[in-house]
C-alpha cells in the first residue's frame, strides 16, 4: 500500500492494517504534514487578530475534541463540557502558581485530575444513558461552578486567579505569536492521540457502545468500563484546553463559562460532525469565526438603514446567541453529519471530475 | 431557631413548588406524548411572561383581555415550534432532539433579550391589596393567587387526562403510538397539541411567577429547576413531576433556612436540588413513580 499517490479503482483491503492505516496515500500523508507546516508558518503571515482567533481555535478545539469522543463516537452526551474546561483552567492555575509546579508538567497533570473529577461525575454514566446522562452532566456543571464561586482556596473565589506563562527549560514563552506553538503542538499531539485511539480495541468498543449497545455488551464489551473510560478521556481533554487557556489568557475567572459555553461545544461537536476527527477542527473554527464574522457583517451595516431598525449594533450579543442556536437547529435538520460530510462530499466531487456519474 | 423564619420559608417552598410542579407537569406532558426532553421548557415561562407584560404595559390592555390573548398565542406558538423544529426530528437519535431543543432555548432566550432588553421589568398590579391576613400569617396576595391557580392548573390537567377525548388520545399516542395510529388517532395532531398545551400551562405559570418577581430572564432557570423535579417524581409520571416539584420547592427553602442559620455558605438553595439530583440518578434513576425501563433483546 505504501508508496502509492493515489488510490487506485477498485481497490481491495485485504487486511485490517491495510483498512486502518491512518494515510492510505503519500499524497495524504503529505498533504497533513504540509498543513501542520503551513500552520506553522502562519502567525509570521498573518496579523495579531488572527493569531489570537487561531488560538482559540486551537484550545477549544482540544477540549472540542473530547467532547467528540464522548458524543460522536460513544453516543453519550454532556451538557456539562465547560465546566471540565473550567476545572482544567483553575487547576493548571493553581499548581503552577500556588504549588509551583512547572507549567510544561502542570499542563498534562491538570488534565489528568480533570479527568479524575470526570470520572467521579461519569460513575452515573455508568447506570445511565441519553437523556439521563444529559440531566446529570447539567448538575455537574451547576455543582462544579457553584465549588468555583466557592473554593477561595482553590479559584480565588470572587477574585480570579492567575497562572503563570508557559516556560520550558528555561525558557518563558512571551507573546501570542510564540504561544501559538505550544498550542499548535498540544493540538498536534491531541489529534495523533485521538486518531490511534480510533483505531485501536478500545476505540472500536467506543463506537460498538454507540451503535448498539445491547449488541455491544453480549460480544463481550463492559459497557460501565467503557461509558466511564469515554467521560474521562472527553474531561481529559477538556483539561488540557482549559489549562492552555490559563496559560494563554494568565487569568482565570469563573465569567462566560456558564451552561452557554457548553452549548457552543456541543454546538462545535454537531457542526464539525459527531464522529468526525478533523470535522471537530472544522467545527470548531465555524463556531469561532462565527461572531467574528457577524462583527464585520454588522460593522459593515453600521449606519445603514438596517441597523437603525433593528439596532444591530448594540445588540450584537443577542444576535450572536440566536446566530448560534439557529445554525445548531439548521444543521441537525438539514445536515447532520456536519461540516465533515460536506467535505468528503466535495473531495469525492473532485476525485470523479470532470466524469462524476 | 428562628421558627416564624422557617414557617415564612415553608410557605415560601409550597408556594415556589407548586408552580415547578406545574412547570414540570408540562415538561413530562410533552415527554409523554412525543418523547422530547424539552430543554426549551423555561423559555416557554419566558416567552408567555413576556407577552403579556408587553400587552400590558405597551398596548394597555386590561389584564382580563391581555390574559387570554397570551395563551392564545402561546397555543398557536406551541404548535409552531412543534411543526417548525421538531416535527423534521422524529425518529432521530435522542441526543439530536436534546440538541435542537438546547438550541431551540438559546435562541428564544437571546430574542426575548433582544426584543425587551436585559433589565427586568416590574408587571403592572393586579391586585388591589397587597397582603391578606390567614391564620396569624400575612401572606401575599400573590402568593395566594399562585398557589390557587397551580391547584387549579393540575386538577384541570388530571380532568383533561381522565375524561375529554384529546386527553384519552395522548395516553393512548404515550402508551404505543403505532397501536394509536391504528385506532384512528392522528399522531400528529396529538404531537402538536402536546406541544401547544404545554406551551400554555408553561405561559400562566409564567406569567405568575412575573406577577411576584417581576419578568426577567430569570425566568428560564425554572426549566433547569424543572429537571431535578421530574427525575424526583419518575420522568413519565405526571402525578410524580407535581409531588417532586413540590419536595424540591420545600427543599430549596429548607436549604436556605439551614444555610442561612447554620452553615453560612452561602448559595446553597441554588446548588442543592441538583446534589439531590445525583444522588438521586446514583440510587434510583427511574425516580419515586417512573416506570422501569425493561429491556427486551
Amino acid at each position: 500500500m505504501a508508496g502509492q499517490s493515489l488510490i487506485p479503482a477498485g481497490d481491495f483491503r485485504t487486511s485490517y492494517a491495510a483498512d486502518t492505516t491512518i494515510f492510505p496515500t503519500v499524497t495524504s500523508r503529505n498533504m497533513a504534514i504540509l498543513g501542520i507546516v503551513l500552520a506553522a508558518i502562519s502567525p509570521w503571515v498573518f496579523s495579531d487578530y488572527w493569531v489570537a482567533i487561531m488560538i482559540q481555535i486551537g484550545l477549544f478545539g482540544i477540549a472540542a475534541l473530547g467532547l467528540n469522543i464522548l458524543v460522536g463516537f460513544t453516543g453519550q452526551i454532556s451538557i456539562g463540557h465547560a465546566a471540565f474546561f473550567l476545572f482544567g483552567a483553575f487547576t493548571s492555575a493553581y499548581l503552577s502558581s500556588k504549588l509551583g509546579v512547572p507549567v510544561f508538567f502542570a499542563i498534562p497533570l491538570s488534565g489528568a485530575i480533570t479527568a479524575l473529577v470526570g470520572l467521579v461525575f461519569g460513575l452515573p454514566a455508568a447506570r445511565l444513558k441519553g437523556l439521563y446522562l444529559a440531566i446529570a452532566t447539567l448538575a455537574a456543571q451547576y455543582i462544579l461552578l457553584d465549588f468555583f464561586s466557592r473554593a477561595d482556596w482553590f479559584s480565588g473565589g470572587t477574585t480570579p486567579a492567575m497562572a503563570e506563562p508557559f516556560s520550558i527549560l528555561g525558557y518563558t514563552v512571551h507573546g501570542d505569536r510564540q504561544y501559538f506553538y505550544v498550542v499548535l503542538a498540544y493540538l498536534v499531539a491531541s489529534f495523533v492521540l485521538v486518531t490511534n485511539l480510533m483505531r485501536t480495541r478500545d476505540g472500536r468498543a467506543l463506537v460498538a457502545v454507540r451503535d448498539h449497545y445491547l449488541s455491544a455488551e453480549i460480544m463481550g464489551i463492559n459497557l460501565t468500563k467503557y461509558r466511564t473510560l469515554s467521560f474521562g478521556l472527553a474531561a481529559f481533554f477538556a483539561g488540557i484546553g482549559g489549562a492552555l487557556y490559563a496559560h494563554y489568557q494568565l487569568v482565570v475567572s469563573n465569567e462566560g463559562f456558564g451552561i452557554d459555553r457548553s452549548i457552543l461545544f456541543l454546538a462545535m461537536v454537531i457542526i464539525g460532525g459527531t464522529g468526525s476527527i478533523m470535522g471537530t477542527l472544522m467545527g470548531t473554527a465555524f463556531v469561532v469565526l462565527l461572531p467574528e464574522s457577524m462583527l464585520w457583517i454588522t460593522s459593515a451595516l453600521k449606519g445603514s438603514a438596517i441597523d437603525h431598525a433593528l439596532q444591530l449594533n448594540n445588540n450584537l450579543t443577542f444576535l450572536r446567541e440566536i446566530a448560534v442556536g439557529l445554525i445548531i437547529i439548521l444543521f441537525l435538520v438539514f445536515e447532520p453529519d456536519g461540516l465533515a460530510h460536506r467535505w468528503r462530499q466535495i473531495k469525492a466531487y473532485w476525485k470523479l471530475y470532470p466524469f462524476s456519474h | 431557631m428562628n421558627t416564624s423564619l422557617l414557617i415564612q420559608l415553608l410557605v415560601n417552598g409550597l408556594v415556589v413548588g407548586t408552580l415547578y410542579g406545574v412547570v414540570a407537569m408540562s415538561f413530562v406532558l410533552i415527554y409523554k406524548a412525543t418523547q422530547v426532553v424539552n430543554f426549551a421548557q423555561g423559555e416557554l415561562l419566558l416567552v408567555g411572561a413576556w407577552v403579556c407584560w408587553a400587552l400590558l404595559t405597551r398596548y394597555h390592555v386590561p389584564f382580563w383581555l391581555g390574559m387570554p390573548i397570551t395563551l392564545v398565542f402561546m397555543f398557536v406558538f406551541g404548535i409552531a415550534i412543534q411543526m417548525v423544529v421538531l416535527r423534521p426530528m422524529v425518529g432521530e437519535p435522542i441526543i439530536s432532539v436534546i440538541m435542537v431543543t438546547i438550541g431551540l432555548s438559546t435562541i428564544l432566550q437571546a430574542l426575548m433579550k433582544w426584543m425587551f432588553g436585559v433589565n427586568p421589568q416590574p408587571f403592572p398590579q393586579i391586585f388591589a391589596s397587597q397582603t391578606v391576613e390567614f391564620a396569624g400569617l400575612r401572606l401575599q396576595t400573590v402568593y395566594v393567587l399562585s398557589l390557587v391557580v397551580s391547584v387549579a392548573m393540575m386538577a384541570g390537567m388530571a380532568w383533561f387526562f381522565r375524561v375529554s377525548k384529546y386527553g384519552l388520545a395522548m395516553r393512548a399516542t404515550a402508551f404505543n403510538q403505532q397501536v394509536a395510529q391504528s385506532l384512528g388517532i392522528s399522531v400528529k395532531n396529538v404531537f402538536a397539541m402536546a406541544w401547544a398545551i404545554s406551551a400554555t400551562v408553561s405561559a400562566v405559570a409564567g406569567v405568575v411567577v412575573a406577577v411576584v418577581n417581576g419578568v426577567s430572564s430569570g425566568l428560564s432557570a425554572y426549566g433547569i429547576k424543572v429537571f431535578p423535579a421530574v427525575i424526583l417524581g419518575g420522568l413519565d409520571s405526571i402525578a410524580g413531576s407535581v409531588i417532586g416539584g413540590i419536595i424540591i420547592g420545600l427543599l430549596e427553602n429548607i436549604a436556605q433556612f439551614v444555610d442561612g442559620e447554620y452553615l453560612h455558605w452561602g448559595n446553597l438553595f441554588e446548588v442543592a436540588p441538583f446534589y439531590v439530583l445525583i444522588i438521586i440518578l446514583m440510587i434510583k434513576p427511574y425516580g419515586l413513580f417512573g416506570t422501569r425501563d425493561i429491556e427486551r433483546i
